[in-house]
């Protein structure tokens, strides 16, 4: 259960939008993609679900090529969250993880027992099982984020790829939506967005910039300053998260600033700032 | 007083926020859930209306609407006899009675008709509004009922075809709705297959265009078969004959299997192009495909009905409502409901101004319209959903 993309490049409209593009993400791993927008972690994803065909280069699942398999035994392999959290029609919360199902059913196939007990279950595994009747037009966007993810769970494949599965959501519900990703015991592949919380999660992750790879590796030794400024030309400080010991980034202002207290207020004494971890 | 107030402003956020800290630090690990989704046992089942029992009330519409629409008429008949007559007939001997007559030649072909043709444009409308994920869509957006619309006015107003005598009209429009549709096809064809909003803007401007050519015909026609040409514009199906009806029959029958057997590669493209792509349908082969089966549906029922408006737009929209948007369960339906409602608007146009007749497409925007508009004001809705 292995994912690996071989000098991958691809075009899209005749314009070479990522080139030379090799990682692999082990198996249970959870790798991360992290680049500045526009830099390829899109179109990377896309062309391991097939929306893109790479112009050179392969996808390998477990050294098979993507491109051999059909559609839906690609898709029994590789579950996709995508950024797309909105559906227009009315389907509730167990009809949408049903959809997931539908690599594995033929035209007229009906939805068996198993079926049900698998979408069930994997309702189960995000913690939704309240929702479960509820449209998913109505749910917040933490809660629709994890009704994609159990219909890439009843998808039943052992690759899952998230393309920025925690924008546009509140702190409690990208650490929850990362959790949950990082317990279902499958290969991962994710583009980020906050190379903390990337830190925080994945065992490696790639840094991408203008279509190609700066490097990739364990958090600790990608995220630095230098690589940081590198990538997308940002001054940041980098400090320790306390927890884990994994690196955490701190943005720093281009303009030169002076300290403010935290209420808001002037700063009246520089010295011992009370929410300094301890 | 100003100064007052500007000073209390930031002491009382912050107040809050220095308790709220040591709070959230207390219990640290074990952060509350957000409400109404940490309970880890499961609701009480609220599962939708079993199809089953959507299919058979809509088959007892269905036939109810049928039946009244072949009972009533100028000669009034009663049910009971409608169906002695259709019992008959389909035995193999049609009765030679008044009502055998009106029952047989005129008003069952005609009911059988408006239902076939109700059926097929509530299908259409159905598929377009997923195949190009607009609410708005209708079967005519592909440019199928211009086309047909060229087609039939050439027949009607320069006599094309017409060595084929009642056919005419027909082999018109279904050769117009062929050429606007692979035209509508051929423009909007790009690299990566048949993307929606090209789909919708070349429909709209092709169908504009085909307008003016039967503008055109009709500024270039003579008075009298121009009114004729309108009355075909409006919709009808006053020439409802036997004969006419196994093409459109069969045509919704082949499409229905088609659709039936993707009702899970729909509801996978209701999700969009590329959740459907990682789902593994091919979504390029697949559009291609539902562009072909509706347009030839909405085209073959345009040819023996001319335009009827707002069936394939609102009837989608009203099954929605009823069964949710899993389309293992609209199509079915749809195919019961839109044909009820066909029979239903044929009934009202033969009925509402007799002896004359209404153009159907009048009665059918007449009650869709308000419908629709009903249904949109009761709550934020789109495709049947709510927000």
């Amino acid at each position: 259960m292995s994912l690996r993309l071989d000098h991958l490049a691809v075009d899209i409209a005749g314009r070479r939008i990522v080139t030379g593009i090799d990682l692999t993400v082990g198996d249970h791993e959870f790798a991360g993609l992290v680049g500045p927008n526009g830099s390829g972690k899109s179109t990377i994803l896309k062309t391991i679900y097939r929306v893109h065909p790479p112009s050179a280069g392969r996808v390998l699942l477990d050294g098979t090529d993507l491109l051999s398999l059909r559609p839906k035994e690609a898709a029994r392999r590789i579950a996709v969250v995508t950024q797309e959290s909105t559906s227009e029609f009315d389907f509730t919360v167990r009809e949408m993880v049903m959809i997931g199902r539908t690599p594995h059913k033929g035209s007229f196939e009906r939805d068996t027992v198993t079926d049900r007990g698998i979408v069930d279950q994997a309702i189960e595994r995000v913690g939704c099982q309240q929702l479960a009747y509820r449209r998913f037009n109505t749910l917040s966007g933490g809660e629709k984020q994890l009704v994609l993810i159990a219909r890439a769970l009843a998808q039943e494949a052992d690759h899952l790829v998230l393309d920025e599965p925690t924008n546009h959501l509140d702190i409690h519900h990208q650490v929850e939506i990362l959790e949950v990703v990082a317990g279902l015991g499958v290969t991962v592949l994710a583009a980020l967005h906050d190379l903390s919380l990337a830190a925080l999660f994945c065992r490696d992750i790639y840094v991408l910039c203008a279509g190609q790879l700066v490097t990739g590796g364990p958090p600790g030794l990608v995220l630095t300053p230098e690589i940081i400024r590198q990538a997308y030309g940002a001054d940041v400080l980098v400090i320790e998260h306390p927890d884990t010991g994994t690196p955490h980034l701190i943005p720093r202002r281009v303009q030169p600033t002076t300290r403010v207290h935290p209420t808001g207020d002037a700063p009246a004494r520089s010295a011992a700032q009370p929410d300094t971890p301890a | 007083m100003h100064e007052d107030d500007d000073r209390a402003g930031p002491a009382e956020l912050a107040a809050p926020r220095d308790e709220a800290i040591p709070q959230a630090a207390g219990p640290a690990g074990a952060p509350a859930g957000p409400p109404g989704r940490t309970s880890s046992s499961w609701p009480a089942r609220r599962e939708r209306t079993p199809l089953t029992l959507v299919l058979a009330v809509c088959a007892a519409l269905l036939v109810v609407t049928m039946t009244f629409g072949v009972a009533i008429g100028s000669v009034p008949l009663s049910p009971v006899a409608v169906w002695h007559v259709v019992a008959g007939g389909l035995a193999g001997h049609p009765e030679n009675t008044v009502a055998g007559i009106i029952v047989w030649q005129i008003r069952l072909p005609r009911v059988l008709l408006a239902a076939v043709v109700g059926a097929a444009l509530t299908t259409a409308g159905s598929v377009v509004q997923v195949l190009v994920r607009n609410a708005l869509a209708d079967p005519f957006l592909l440019g199928v009922s211009s086309g047909a619309s060229v087609g039939a006015t050439a027949v009607l107003l320069l006599g094309a075809f017409a060595s084929l005598g009642v056919w005419a009209i027909s082999v018109g429009s279904v050769l117009g709705a062929l050429a606007a549709m692979a035209a509508v096809f051929l423009v909007s064809r790009s690299g990566r297959g048949l993307a929606p909003t090209q789909l919708i803007l070349c429909g709209v401007v092709l169908s504009a265009l085909f307008e003016s050519v039967t503008s055109f015909l009709i500024f270039r026609g003579n008075p009298q078969a121009t009114q004729s040409v309108l009355f075909w514009l409006l919709g009808s199906f006053g020439l409802a004959s036997w004969n006419q009806l196994p093409i459109p029959a069969a045509a919704l029958a082949v499409a229905m299997i088609y659709l039936l057997a993707q009702g899970r590669t729909l509801n996978a493209l209701a999700m969009g192009a590329e959740p459907a792509a990682s789902l593994g349908v091919d979504v390029r082969r697949l559009r291609r495909n539902l562009f072909l089966v509706t347009s030839l549906m909405a085209g073959v029922a345009v040819a023996v009905s001319g335009i009827i408006g707002f069936v394939g737009l609102v009837v989608p929209h009203i099954v929605r409502l009823i069964v949710g948007s899993d389309h293992r369960r609209v199509l079915p339906t749809g195919v019961l409901f839109g044909a009820s409602f066909m029979v239903l608007g044929d009934l009202l146009a033969r009925t509402i101004v007799a002896p004359q007749e209404m153009p159907i497409g009048v009665i059918t925007a007449f009650i869709g319209a308000p419908t629709l508009i009903v249904l949109i004001r009761r709550r934020p809705y789109l495709y049947g959903a709510t927000q």
